[in-house]
């Protein structure tokens, strides 16, 4: 039910690409509109989360949506001292909400409290925007502590229906290309701070992302296994700078299509 | 007390904590080795009760390619070569590696299937699609993260592509049932492509979309699992 409220309501903001008109799903994301998108729409009736505020009719990236992950009853990883990772996301987004709230980025979040929105709910979140991109926030309970990785989806066919509209469970796919640029410029700036990390961004089929519709990825930090818990929170500031630079160093990569000088959703003019 | 008695009472004091100081850390290092000597027992003690695979004497003795987690937790999987007597019918034989898999390596750190999880059945459609159903041990057992999950099904994918060539694309099930996610992170709706050689998917990475005689094997295998 709530799916289908989101597919109704929100209004989604990107170019569709070109591509093959076939599609096993039914369930699809509006076309594409050529206006900016202050929406005060709700996509789900969870209204107040998902109200957001006016937004300047700017060309190009300009909102980040951070989705602190799991919440509510799923605490996500559990590690030393009581570490709960459904409650160090939330830190983290308030420190990244800064870093790139010091870059000029306006930033959403999924959710600012102890709840779990559902997937499809995170994702409206950020496709009911234009000129935005998605931050996954996470925390594992295993890999090399001291070091994050970045997660871009893994590739799969974009499936565009012959009205235009992209399957609501495909989103992602015509935003690949810009995701794993995104995704690996991130990841440099994680690579250079925290000595271990992969120097560029690896892929995963991650269901968060699937239904995203605009350039995603999925951030975590290893791990909670830590010997305490600050040192945990020592990172915190080092990752949510990094994101904010690799951000930074992507938005020339990314403008609205639609506008002047704007791009396909792949990148490419 | 006198000062004489509270002299000597200094000294077996300084003597006693220096004794402590020097004992603890050597205790602590004997009951760390007594506990991993405990885990390695009880996985070797699981091997013996749990034999890992149907194996019959009377199939050839292969070398076999397993893909575990590599020791320094970077993220990685190696590959170990074992040599198992293993059938020559290929769904047989994924089940044989499967199950080899799951048992572990003998470095419980180097596991990346969680103890708890058992195959429930397997199948190979026809074009080329292997499903693996597993039992809920899969998804509840699982070290939380999208890395060890990642972990998880790369080495499920790479076992089976190192030695079970008919088995082109994944489909992994949790008791029989098709289930959204694998514990909330990686979608589990999708296959994984396991070899790099196209088998009729029209997608050429890590996930394809869901084929009709796909559904029928899911229909196939949640049937078996209700009996």
């Amino acid at each position: 039910m709530g799916l289908a409220l989101c597919l109704i309501s929100c209004r989604f903001a990107h170019a569709a690409p070109q591509a093959p008109a076939s599609t096993q799903d039914d369930r699809s994301l509006p076309p594409a509109t050529q206006t900016p998108t202050p929406s005060t729409s709700s996509p789900t009736p969870q209204s107040p989360a998902f109200a957001h505020p006016q937004l300047p009719p700017s060309v190009g990236l300009n909102i980040v949506v951070l989705d602190p992950a799991h919440g509510g009853t799923d605490l996500g990883a559990r590690g030393t001292e009581g570490i709960r990772e459904s409650e160090v996301v939330l830190q983290f987004a308030e420190q990244a909400k800064r870093a790139l709230e010091g870059q000029g980025f306006q930033v959403l979040l999924t959710r600012q409290s102890n709840d779990n929105p559902s997937f499809d709910d995170r994702s409206a979140r950020v496709n009911a925007q234009r000129g935005a991109i998605f931050v996954s926030l996470h925390i594992a309970s295993t890999g090399l502590s001291g070091t994050v990785r970045t997660y871009v989806m893994s590739d799969f066919a974009p499936a565009v229906e012959p009205a235009g509209l992209i399957p609501w469970d495909r989103a992602q796919a015509p935003f690949l290309t810009l995701s794993h640029k995104l995704g690996d410029l991130v990841q440099a700036e994680m690579s250079k701070r925290f000595r271990g990390s992969p120097p560029t961004a690896e892929t995963a089929p991650i269901r968060q992302l699937r239904t995203t519709a605009a350039p995603a990825i999925a951030i975590e930090i290893s791990s909670v296994v830590v010997p305490t818990r600050a040192d945990l929170e020592r990172m915190i500031p080092g990752v949510a700078d990094a994101l904010a630079r690799g951000v930074a160093a992507f938005r020339p990569s990314y403008v609205v299509p639609g506008l002047p000088g704007s791009t396909a959703p792949g990148g490419q003019p | 007390m006198t000062p004489r008695w509270q002299f000597w009472g200094a000294v077996i004091l300084f003597f006693l904590v220096m004794g402590a100081a020097l004992y603890f850390p050597s205790l602590r290092r004997q009951v760390d080795k007594a506990k991993n000597i405990t885990e390695k027992t009880a996985a070797e003690a699981r091997r013996e009760l749990l034999p890992p695979a149907p194996l019959n004497s009377g199939d050839p003795r292969l070398k076999v390619k397993m893909f575990w987690g590599s020791h320094n937790q970077d993220g990685t999987l190696v590959p170990v070569v074992l040599e198992l007597p293993l059938s020559p019918d290929p769904v047989l034989r994924a089940k044989q590696i499967l199950n080899t898999l799951l048992a572990g390596p003998i470095d419980p750190e180097a596991r990346t299937l969680p103890p708890d999880a058992a195959l429930l059945a397997f199948y190979i459609l026809p074009d080329g699609t292997g499903v693996a159903d597993f039992s809920e041990g899969l998804a509840t057992g699982i070290p939380s993260g999208i890395q060890s999950k990642q972990l998880a099904v790369d080495s499920i994918t790479r076992t089976l592509q190192a030695n079970v060539p008919q088995v082109q694309q994944l489909k992994i099930l949790v008791h029989g049932q098709e289930v959204d996610t694998l514990a909330g992170h990686l979608d589990l709706t999708q296959t994984f492509q396991v070899s790099m050689k196209e088998a009729g998917s029209p997608t050429p990475s890590g996930v394809a979309i869901i084929t009709a005689p796909l559904h029928k094997a899911i229909e196939k295998v949640k049937g078996a699992t209700r009996k």
